[in-house]
């Protein structure tokens, strides 16, 4: 381990040279403010450091749906489908260093399931138990593709998780009489409890409607799956998967398993990805080949990017542009003069502009790119405050 | 007995433009070590361009080579203004930015032509030839496509093998260093590799298009086959390019014509054909004994 295997964070910490940081993984390398030992308001322990984080975040959540209009709780609801599934990406690649294009297609898994298991004659299985099996099954379909991933790198790993995103929808042509085919597979959503009903009412009166009940159910999956990878990320296992990120070699010297944490990491990922499948399946309400493109996974990859590789801070950011940037260029196209099929494939286009800038200029992305700075600005001060007391 | 001669006939036809096309990655891949994700979307668009010159009302052959030029040129530029920086870094790097390029042409393509299907123009008939009463799946058409590709891969051995250009790639290629200390202008190389890889994509573009249907993400599956072939070859031969791309043409096409409704298996065969070499012979089919962590 002679030469340090993470220039971003050596220059920041050590040579305090002003750069943008130069791998895409930097903003994962970066401790958090806890770690680094800055001044804090927090405590000290990470779970009860998140479990406050998480109480505030619920009670944001909650000011923020109540106080928006119907049309903005449901572009909030779909936010919270993107983030998930964001979340799980940038803990595969910021974390552990594999990319993935097929999450599009494990998100199919998980709205595909519940839609199937929604759409039952009969009484449907209770909803958390449906997201449960929702996630179970794409972990599982993760794990055969993650045994397989964790043998490659880099492009490898792309070109086949792109095989996959372009060649599992053609199973739902396949299986048409049970999948749908083309159409896809309409789904019912369930009808929101009394108790939902009761609590917005003492909350704030407004009407719990449907889109209200589907919001909350998203927004209660994303509290519920960042503050398990939160905590995951900054443990034993997140330790691991950065030490085989970074350092193939003196991991697997330390006795680590390559393969296996490689395989871990693109399950938990794929579990993600399936739970924010069935989210999209119940907000969307339809589960159809159409919605799960290669475009979808690009989508997500440019969220994380535009965020900040490893952070889930940077994943709920980057979502955010990908729920309210379309709206935005789409009317300015249209001001343009653009028809409205041609407006729309403006989003992609700024996805794919998004990517390569950021790349080029900020590979850190935007958490990253910001805590670096800070980082260095920390560290000359020090140097600075050294400097001062000992001349 | 008829089908089966029909179906290899067709796995041949469509082998040989997987093989073109993942001759263009291969040529990336081996100057640069960067698999270029955007080569569909930079072969639409040159098809685009031939398109609009056909619909004005010039002939196939016009708008063949000017697009096949464009191609060149958007090839050059694309590797000196957009690959450069990333050239050299982390590979996760390079791979997104080929990916952002990828979705963002494709959807320049849309903005700017719409995303309906067009139907593009073939030079050559549709109708197979005729042996007595039977018709096999040969057409003039396919021939063309035969000779085209045929050509190509000549022209491509002929400048790596008998030009001083192709000798100063080559050297760039296996050892930028010294290739540098001995006075090879490697950026040329390295912009020069990227632009004839891009004609070579833009010419498996227009021949996959031929008689057919194009919209702007028509070579979505072709990237994918492109990547596959070039894997089985290896992704470091032009050879196993080559052959890979008619193993995997003839393996879709007996997927396509024997399983009942395979057509719509066809992109998940290519899955798996893929992940059977990546995990059984990462290195290619024609590996050699050195062993390659893939």
């Amino acid at each position: 381990m002679s030469e340090p295997q993470s220039p971003a964070n050596a220059r920041a910490g050590d040579e305090l040279i002003e750069e943008t940081p130069f791998t895409a993984t930097a903003a994962a390398n970066a401790p958090s403010a806890q770690a680094a030992g800055g001044r804090s308001f927090l405590p000290k322990s990470t779970l009860l450091r998140h479990l406050l984080i998480l109480v505030l975040s619920a009670v944001g959540a909650v000011i923020l749906l109540e106080v928006t209009d119907p049309f903005t709780n449901s572009q909030l609801a779909s936010l919270t489908y993107y983030a998930i599934a964001a979340g799980g990406l940038t803990v595969l690649t910021g974390m552990n260093g594999q990319i993935s294009l097929g999450h599009g297609a494990l998100m199919a898994v998980g709205a595909y399931t519940t839609a199937l298991f929604l759409g039952v004659d009969g009484e449907p299985l209770p909803l958390p138990v449906i997201f449960l099996v929702a996630v179970a099954i794409s972990t599982i379909v993760g794990a055969l593709v993650g045994v397989a991933a964790a043998r490659l790198h880099g492009p490898y790993l792309a070109g086949a998780t792109l095989a996959l995103a372009v060649g599992l929808p053609g199973l739902a042509l396949y299986f048409r009489d049970t999948l749908g085919g083309e159409q896809g597979l309409r789904v019912r959503a369930p009808e929101p409890p009394a108790s939902f009903t009761n609590f917005i009412d003492l909350v704030s009166g407004n009407p719990a409607s449907g889109t209200k009940w589907l919001a909350y159910v998203g927004v209660i999956c994303l509290l519920i799956t960042f503050f398990l990878l939160a905590n995951l990320v900054r443990s034993r296992i997140g330790r691991t998967w950065r030490a085989v990120r970074d350092q193939e070699v003196a991991a697997e010297l330390a006795g680590i398993d390559l393969g296996a944490w490689r395989v871990l990491a693109f399950v938990v990922s794929a579990a993600c990805a399936g739970l924010a499948g069935a989210v999209l399946a119940l907000v969307v309400r339809l589960a159809a080949p159409s919605g799960f493109t290669l475009v979808l996974s690009l989508a997500l990859l440019t969220a994380i990017v535009i965020g900040g590789l490893g952070s889930l801070l940077g994943a709920l950011l980057g979502s955010a542009l990908l729920v309210f940037l379309p709206p935005f260029v789409t009317n300015l196209g249209g001001d343009f003069g653009l028809d409205q099929t041609k407006a729309a494939q403006l989003a992609p286009f700024v996805y794919g502009v998004v990517l390569i800038v950021a790349m080029i200029f900020a590979p850190a992305g935007i958490v990253g790119t910001i805590r670096l700075r800070w980082m260095t600005a920390r560290a000359k001060r020090a140097v600075a405050g050294r400097a001062a007391h000992g001349g | 007995m008829q089908q089966f001669v029909n179906v290899t006939l067709s796995g041949l036809i469509q082998g040989s433009i997987f093989a073109a096309f993942a001759l263009a990655l291969v040529l990336i891949w081996r100057s640069t070590r960067i698999v270029n994700f955007a080569q569909g979307s930079m072969a639409a668009a040159t098809s685009f361009i031939a398109l609009a010159l056909i619909h004005s009302g010039q002939s196939y052959w016009l708008a063949l080579v000017v697009a096949l030029a464009a191609g060149f040129v958007l090839g050059a530029v694309v590797e000196r203004v957009i690959v450069r920086p990333v050239e050299g870094g982390p590979e996760l790097n390079a791979v997104i930015v080929t990916l952002g390029l990828f979705v963002a042409i494709q959807a320049l393509i849309a903005i700017i032509a719409g995303s309906e299907f067009q139907s593009f123009p073939a030079p050559f008939g549709l109708r197979g030839f005729t042996f007595g009463s039977t018709t096999i799946a040969l057409t003039p058409n396919s021939v063309f496509v035969l000779i085209a590709v045929l050509i190509t891969m000549v022209l491509l051995v002929a400048l790596f093998r008998f030009t001083r250009v192709g000798l100063a790639m080559r050297a760039s290629a296996f050892g930028q260093e010294v290739a540098r200390l001995l006075g090879v202008r490697v950026g040329r190389m390295l912009t020069l590799g990227w632009a004839l890889a891009a004609v070579v994509g833009s010419l498996s573009g227009l021949l996959i298009a031929g008689g057919g249907l194009v919209y702007p993400a028509y070579m979505d599956s072709l990237i994918v086959f492109g990547f596959v072939a070039a894997i089985l070859g290896g992704l470091d031969s032009p050879i196993g390019a080559i052959v890979g791309g008619l193993l995997l043409g003839l393996a879709l096409s007996y997927v396509s014509g024997y399983v009942p409704r395979g057509s719509g298996l066809v992109n998940l065969a290519a899955l798996v054909i893929l992940m059977v070499v990546l995990l059984v012979r990462p290195g290619g089919l024609f590996a050699s004994s050195t062993a390659r962590r893939a």
